[in-house]
């Protein structure tokens, strides 16, 4: 057995192949269900109920999912440029950390666009310094940015615990570690009444838009891909290749910073060290699943959030750990690998 | 069957999606010959020695050592059966030794120790037997191509080889080196070993086989003794029809163009470029003739805006160039045509019509939107003025032949009608074909005024296509001559950095 290149990757194994990886990691963690003693038809018709069976259960999965479609682009458009941002964690956080400490105070009493403007400005321009640093330490010293991005995802964590027992430690939480709120007439809107859905999972969707726009259409777009591909060509052709690297690293860290304070100014409205459950790293494996397409993105952060939120109402009515969301996750994300493998080579006897 | 023959190929067939690389190719080898095959580029020359040697699986078809089918798709057991191969591209590890690269994959891999003395006996008989000197204890990374050739050979010796198979085995090699390795070539074959090269250069299939089979388009289509054919047949049986390269004519050349004076680069603790002074004049091509590795590639850097020299100026009608970046060059009108057209050239997952704006991505684009219609139109444009077949606009670059990329390359820079045009080892790989057109477009742009600097390791292109030439050797330049000057001789101390200046011109 041998694997031979294909000579065009067709569209329809793109959309194949997550579809197949995701049934791949259903049919694989249906045995360790079975193991768990339920059958495996019971817990996913259960996680199906708790994801959309109910208005609150598809607006809980909503409101999950938006934060996914910002990190999970935040991590593709790096890893199209082939710049290995594991960092989304970090830079979520740090959005968050600015937008809470900007909108406690020292924005009210601005226009309400202007404020929300200048608190989503905050939050992208935090996540984008976290990950400009590692870019530039890449850039010049060649030092692997895998391991700085993702080591800086734990300094991060713990400068949020920092600053939450600390400067930004909020007096009314009753000595709770979180920190000060944002003022209640900057939060974001409800997009369904009595629920947690709000529109930034709106502002989420206008944004692959545009980055899907900017990646196809313009020529910032197409330098991208020429440096991802093939970085010699394209400095041969004058693409400066540190330039763009660099503005690349400004959007993965500012869309992944953006989901911070979306998420602070949305739902939650204040900063605690367990403010994601994983956000930054969920969106590695919405950017794997979705083949790196803006599009895809949106497909692959709803799936995440139905696993997610399903798991924890179907461990309440089977006793299944909900642990089994993580194995599910890192099984697909296995599985869309190898199911890239197979789009881009074929095998042969 | 054939009578003697160590080893046969029949009815072999082989498809990759609609390409045919290999259809109904049958042939053999008998013992203590040297056989050479030969075939343009894409022909299905390294297709076909994959197969016998087991890295792809024929689609039909059966291979016979000592008359024994071999199992397909299995290249342990072509090593087993006496089956050797040397890669175009060698498969060495440059941070081992001579011996560990040799002994690598013929140890078992439970065992703890390895047979150091004994390897190295084996090695050093060897290298005796067959005239092929090497350090086992050297390392990989410190040889000369040349030297690492012999290791691969090597390497398939120490398994017991019998059966030799060497993919364009002078790609890499200086002349001198060339000439070198069919003379250790013949003195194996008279000890009893059978040898496939293949090439696709006819000097050398004329100098050192003792029988030619001869690949078009997949198919053998003839098969000569070496002794009672002709390069100029055999040349009209590769490409099928009577080819031969275009001749300059002579005209008026202008004034300096392109000019660089006392032009120096360290790079590595050593100098790439020693005080380079040439120039460029409109309407004439400049070559710079030398062994690969002596400052050609970074002249080639400097010019093309990608590394910046230390000392010295290079002007382009009056202005200094010599820190110019690419995007700059490109605005200027210099075309530029890398070393290599897959490193730097193309991008290869990009479409045709990408890869043909890239250089001026911002010409083709409004408020930074990429006019993409226009765009494709520009390639539709190069595609049909320069023949490059096999492609429309959105075709991925890479499916294109090595021929058609350079096509694609050479008309990106030549569509603008360059002033000076910058040509890197431009044929380098090329079949016969494609050589021909490589040096119609140049020749063209000369006529059209263009100065043209050619930077070639091919003597017969360069004395061929060049008004005057320099000779490069450890990074100093030679005084210029004149074309019409130079014999063999002479160019060859040249490029030894042996040279004189009574006529320079």
């Amino acid at each position: 057995m041998r694997f031979e290149r294909r000579e065009e990757v067709s569209v329809s194994a793109l959309i194949l192949a997550p579809l197949g990886a995701v049934l791949a990691a259903l049919v694989l963690c249906a045995g360790l269900i079975a193991m768990a003693g339920v059958s495996p038809w019971t817990a996913y018709a259960e996680m199906l109920r708790g994801a959309f069976g109910s208005r609150l259960a598809v607006t809980e999965t909503f409101t999950r999912a938006s934060p996914l479609i910002l990190t999970g682009l935040a991590a593709a458009v790096a890893f199209r440029a082939r710049l290995w941002n594991i960092g989304g964690e970090g830079q979520f956080y740090m959005g968050a950390l600015a937008a809470a400490a900007l909108g406690h105070s020292v924005l009210i009493g601005w226009p309400l666009p202007l404020a929300w403007a200048a608190l989503a400005a905050a939050g992208m321009a935090a996540g984008a310094v976290l990950l400009l640093v590692p870019a530039l330490l890449r850039l010049r010293f060649g030092v692997d940015e895998v391991v700085t991005t993702l080591l800086l995802n734990f300094i991060v964590l713990l400068f949020v615990g920092l600053m939450v027992e600390g400067v930004l430690k909020d007096p009314m939480a009753f000595g709770w570690p979180q920190s000060v709120p944002v003022a209640a007439g900057l939060r974001l809107p409800d997009l369904v009444p009595r629920s947690r859905l709000h529109v930034g999972i709106v502002l989420a969707v206008v944004v692959v838009l545009v980055v899907w726009l900017v990646q196809s259409r313009t020529v910032f777009g197409a330098e991208t891909r020429a440096a991802g591909l093939n970085p010699r060509a394209a400095a041969f052709a004058g693409v400066p290749i540190t330039a763009t690297l660099v503005k690349v690293a400004l959007l993965s860290g500012g869309l992944a910073g953006l989901a911070g304070a979306i998420e602070v100014l949305g739902p939650v409205g204040y900063v605690t060290t367990t403010l994601s459950p994983g956000f930054g790293y969920a969106g590695i494996v919405v950017a794997m699943l979705a083949a790196l397409h803006p599009l895809g993105v949106v497909a692959a952060s709803v799936f995440v959030a139905t696993v997610f939120v399903g798991a924890d109402a179907m461990s309440r009515a089977t006793g299944v750990p909900s642990f089994i969301a993580d194995v599910i996750m890192a099984v697909a994300l296995l599985a869309m690998l190898v199911a890239l493998l197979f789009t881009t080579y074929r095998v042969r006897r | 069957m054939n009578a003697g023959a160590v080893l046969e190929l029949e009815g072999i067939t082989k498809r990759f999606g609609a390409l045919v690389a290999n259809d109904d190719v049958t042939l053999s080898l008998q013992k203590g010959e040297v056989l050479a095959l030969l075939g343009e580029n894409g022909a299905g020359k390294t297709t076909l020695m994959n197969i016998l040697f087991g890295h792809y699986a024929a689609d039909a078809g059966e291979v016979r050592v000592e008359g024994k089918p071999l199992p397909s798709g299995k290249p342990r057991a072509a090593i087993a059966a006496g089956v050797g191969m040397v890669h175009q591209h060698f498969t060495l590890a440059g941070n081992l030794t001579v011996l560990e690269n040799i002994v690598i994959g013929s140890e078992s891999l439970w065992k703890l120790g390895m047979d150091r003395e004994g390897a190295e006996r084996k090695i050093r008989a060897l290298s005796v037997q067959f005239g092929l000197p090497v350090d086992p204890a050297a390392r990989i990374g410190d040889l000369s191509v040349g030297e690492r050739q012999r290791v691969e050979i090597l390497k398939a010796l120490y398994r017991d080889a019998r059966i030799l198979i060497l993919d364009e085995p002078t790609a890499v090699l200086a002349r001198p080196e060339a000439e070198q390795l069919f003379t250790i070539l013949r003195g194996m074959a008279q000890g009893g070993l059978s040898i496939i090269f293949i090439s696709h250069k006819l000097h050398e299939v004329m100098g050192a086989s003792d029988r030619v089979v001869v690949l078009r388009g997949g198919k053998v289509v003839a098969e000569r003794a070496t002794g009672q054919t002709n390069a100029a047949e055999l040349a009209e049986l590769m490409v099928g029809r009577a080819v031969a390269r275009p001749k300059r004519a002579a005209h008026e050349v202008g004034a300096p163009v392109v000019v660089a004076e006392g032009l120096s680069v360290s790079s590595g603790g050593g100098m790439a470029l020693d005080r380079v002074r040439f120039e460029v004049r409109a309407g004439e091509i400049l070559g710079i003739v030398g062994v690969s590795g002596n400052g050609q590639a970074m002249l080639g850097r400097v010019l093309s805006g990608l590394a910046r020299p230390d000392a010295g100026t290079i002007t382009f009608d009056g202005r200094d160039i010599s820190r110019i970046t690419p995007r700059e060059a490109v605005g200027l009108g210099i075309g530029r045509v890398p070393e290599d057209r897959h490193a730097e050239g193309v991008v290869g997952d990009l479409a045709v019509w990408e890869n043909a704006v890239l250089e001026r991505l911002r010409d083709f684009a409004r408020w930074g939107f990429v006019r993409r219609r226009a765009a494709e139109a520009h390639a539709a444009g190069l595609i049909a003025r320069f023949d490059i077949r096999g492609a429309g606009p959105a075709t991925r670059t890479r499916l294109l032949s090595g021929g058609n990329m350079q096509k694609l390359i050479l008309g990106r820079n030549l569509a603008a009608g360059p002033r000076f045009l910058l040509a890197n080892q431009p044929t380098r790989g090329l079949d016969e074909g494609a050589i021909a057109a490589v040096h119609q477009e140049l020749l063209m742009a000369r006529a059209e005024g263009a100065a043209i600097l050619l930077i070639s390791e091919d003597l017969d292109e360069a004395v061929g296509l060049s008004d005057r030439l320099q000779a490069i050797s450890k990074g100093r330049l030679s005084e210029p001559i004149a074309a019409e000057a130079v014999d063999a001789r002479r160019l060859g101390l040249m490029m030894a950095g042996v040279w004189e200046t009574r006529d320079a011109v």
